[in-house]
């Protein structure tokens, strides 16, 4: 049965790459909090952590999918339909409960519709999930005519703005869904076939493994989280509009790179990409305390994601040399 | 499918078949056609340009505040061809040398392109560019509208490139055969980057044409517009892989891509909905090319 080698991880490699990012992390920590005064304040710390909830959960679910050596770059439109059409509800209803049952639905069908794209008509992940984007993009900006909603009932708010504890409730779920993650691609078969499908799609099929559907389940499950994350954001914002996910894409894209997984597929974890989200959110947060313009973030998030591919790279051809 | 669409539109009776109509599908496809002729050659090579829109829109930014200041057509044209240029550059050095994912790679140029147009203007649109530059929207040459001339240069020019030049036939076998044109001894990460070198020369040139016709520098202009490219090459059967397509076909494409989006305009349907409609569109045309391949 056991005839293929999972690439798998061991914990000694998994924690050398969440530790020398870690590391990263301090050093971001210490220059920050002896440019700016405001760094080292609790208030900006939660607010740090609560701003990397919201791309980590985001990118936890892309994480999945880049590990198959695929791409999900409708993730940002699909937080922008399912947060429109999970207001509109809340709003129509004044039922929480019902929101966020739609939108997740809602999500999980935009990852649904990615799956069978790339398995049932074996689209390339990129393309596939490109139309996707502005097939969603479409639908959304004509579902709102240019219109925003705002106001939800506390109860729903509270998921984006609450605390417990005076920790944000965001907060509580990234580690929620860290701890899914890293059990689910860990310590679960299907998990480990995950990264057997990354790492050598024609083997991973050869041996059994039900490749297609595993597929399936990472876009699914890719858009979900993305309808997760987009009900936290409208939670946070308070409002909804066309275009509020379309600034999230290449962020999470940045997080999931930063984290260390290859977008050669096969490599990577989930705790990974949660140090990739505090990377990113400190080098945000730190220009926003410094005063520089946030006109300026999507381009140093573009520098920081091709930074990010070239180290991919030059590892990864640095690996198979020495094979 | 042309045809198709246009008779289908015509019938509808909304003022479509006139020759006023015609004409501007004509001029409006032009801004269309400058990014989409070299997106087919980049395609050609398996790659893609995601950044094209984003560099457009920095290029207008460039090209009317150059224009506003030294009030010179060329000196402005010139700086805007020399950033999209340069851009290009960036891309093609990055996947030819580094071997980066075109993908990613296009999609981070993106962020920094559309960043420096929102840091540059302070968000703000630059206007006053001046009638110079409005004559290549508006303007006619022997009776035919400049845009028409433009666009029709471009075709002509990429089609000697691609099918009467050794350059022309090295794109093809980038996409199809790169290790056998490796071994044969040819500079293929030079040819790769002169390809996106292009693609982003002509997205700079394009600059002239949608700062002429909007007679300002929008910070966002042209946001997208390379979704609008891509799918006109895709619809035109230029195929993601394999290095499979044809120029013309892009040409139609465009035609496609603006007839389709005219005559939803007149049939009043959103714009929104439009861009639906493309994402489909896109992966139907892919649909058909997989199923044409096996």
């Amino acid at each position: 049965m056991n005839t293929l080698t999972l690439p798998r991880l061991t914990l000694s490699a998994e924690f050398r790459t969440v530790a020398q990012r870690l590391l990263a992390v301090i050093v971001l920590c210490i220059a920050l909090s002896l440019l700016s005064g405001a760094f080292l304040t609790v208030g900006n710390l939660v607010n740090v952590l609560r701003q990397a909830a919201l791309i980590f959960l985001l990118a936890s679910g892309l994480t999945l999918v880049i590990l198959t050596a695929g791409l999900d770059l409708s993730i940002g439109a699909n937080v922008g339909l399912s947060a429109c059409l999970a207001g509109s509800v809340i709003q129509a209803s004044g039922s929480p409960l019902l929101g966020v049952a739609v939108g997740l639905a809602s999500g999980c069908m935009i990852g649904l519709g990615n799956g069978l794209l790339v398995t049932v008509l074996r689209l390339p992940p990129f393309i596939a999930t490109y139309g996707m984007l502005w097939v969603v993009h479409g639908l959304t900006y004509w579902f709102m005519a240019g219109a925003t909603i705002h106001g939800f009932p506390p109860a729903f708010r509270a998921l984006g703005s609450g605390y417990f504890l005076s920790v944000p409730i965001p907060v509580y779920l990234m580690f929620v869904f860290l701890a899914i993650g890293i059990g689910f691609a860990r310590y679960t078969t299907w998990g480990q076939e995950i990264y057997a499908i990354g790492a050598n799609p024609v083997a991973a099929r050869l041996s059994g493994i039900p490749v297609n559907r595993r597929l399936v389940l990472v876009y699914t499950v890719s858009g979900a989280m993305a309808g997760l994350a987009s009900l936290i954001f409208l939670a946070r914002l308070n409002s909804a509009e066309g275009d509020i996910g379309e600034p999230l894409t290449l962020p999470a894209i940045a997080a999931v790179l930063i984290g260390g997984t290859s977008l050669f597929g096969g490599v990577g974890t989930v705790s990974g990409t949660l140090v990739g989200a505090l990377i990113l959110t400190l080098v945000l947060n730190g220009m926003n305390l410094l005063a520089i313009d946030a006109n300026w973030q999507p381009l140093v998030t573009g520098v920081i994601v091709i930074l990010a591919v070239s180290l991919d790279v030059l590892t990864h051809k640095g690996g198979t040399a020495g094979r | 499918m042309l045809v198709v669409l246009g008779a289908a539109f015509a019938s509808s009776g909304s003022g479509f078949l006139n020759g006023a109509n015609l004409a501007n599908i004509g001029m409006q496809s032009t801004i269309l056609l400058l990014l989409a002729l070299p997106m087919t050659l980049i395609m050609l090579t398996e790659g893609i340009d995601l950044s094209m829109g984003a560099v457009l829109t920095l290029a207008c930014v460039v090209l009317a505040a150059i224009a506003v200041k030294t009030e010179s057509v060329t000196l402005a044209v010139g700086g805007a061809v020399a950033l999209g240029a340069a851009f290009g550059f960036a891309n093609g050095a990055l996947v030819a040398w580094l071997g980066l994912p075109p993908f990613v790679t296009t999609l981070g140029t993106l962020g920094i392109a559309s960043g420096l147009a929102l840091v540059t203007t302070g968000a703000q649109s630059i206007t006053g560019v001046g009638d110079d530059v409005g004559y290549f929207y508006a303007g006619r040459l022997a009776g035919i509208p400049v845009p028409l001339l433009i666009g029709a240069a471009a075709y002509l020019a990429l089609h000697w490139l691609l099918y009467h030049t050794r350059f022309g036939t090295y794109v093809f076998a980038l996409g199809g055969n790169r290790e056998a044109l490796r071994l044969a001894g040819v500079r293929v990460n030079a040819y790769l980057i002169g390809v996106y070198v292009l693609g982003g020369a002509m997205a700079g040139f394009a600059a002239l044409l949608l700062t002429a016709r909007m007679s300002a520098a929008h910070p966002t202009a042209a946001i997208g517009m390379e979704f609008d490219a891509i799918a006109a090459v895709a619809i035109g059967g230029t195929s993601f892989e394999k290095g499979n397509g044809w120029l013309f076909g892009t040409v139609l494409g465009v035609l496609l891509v603006g007839v389709l989006r005219n005559g939803l305009n007149l049939l009043a349907v959103p714009s929104s909905l439009q861009v639906a409609a493309i994402g489909l569109l896109i992966i139907a045309a892919l649909v058909i090319e997989s199923f044409k391949s096996k």
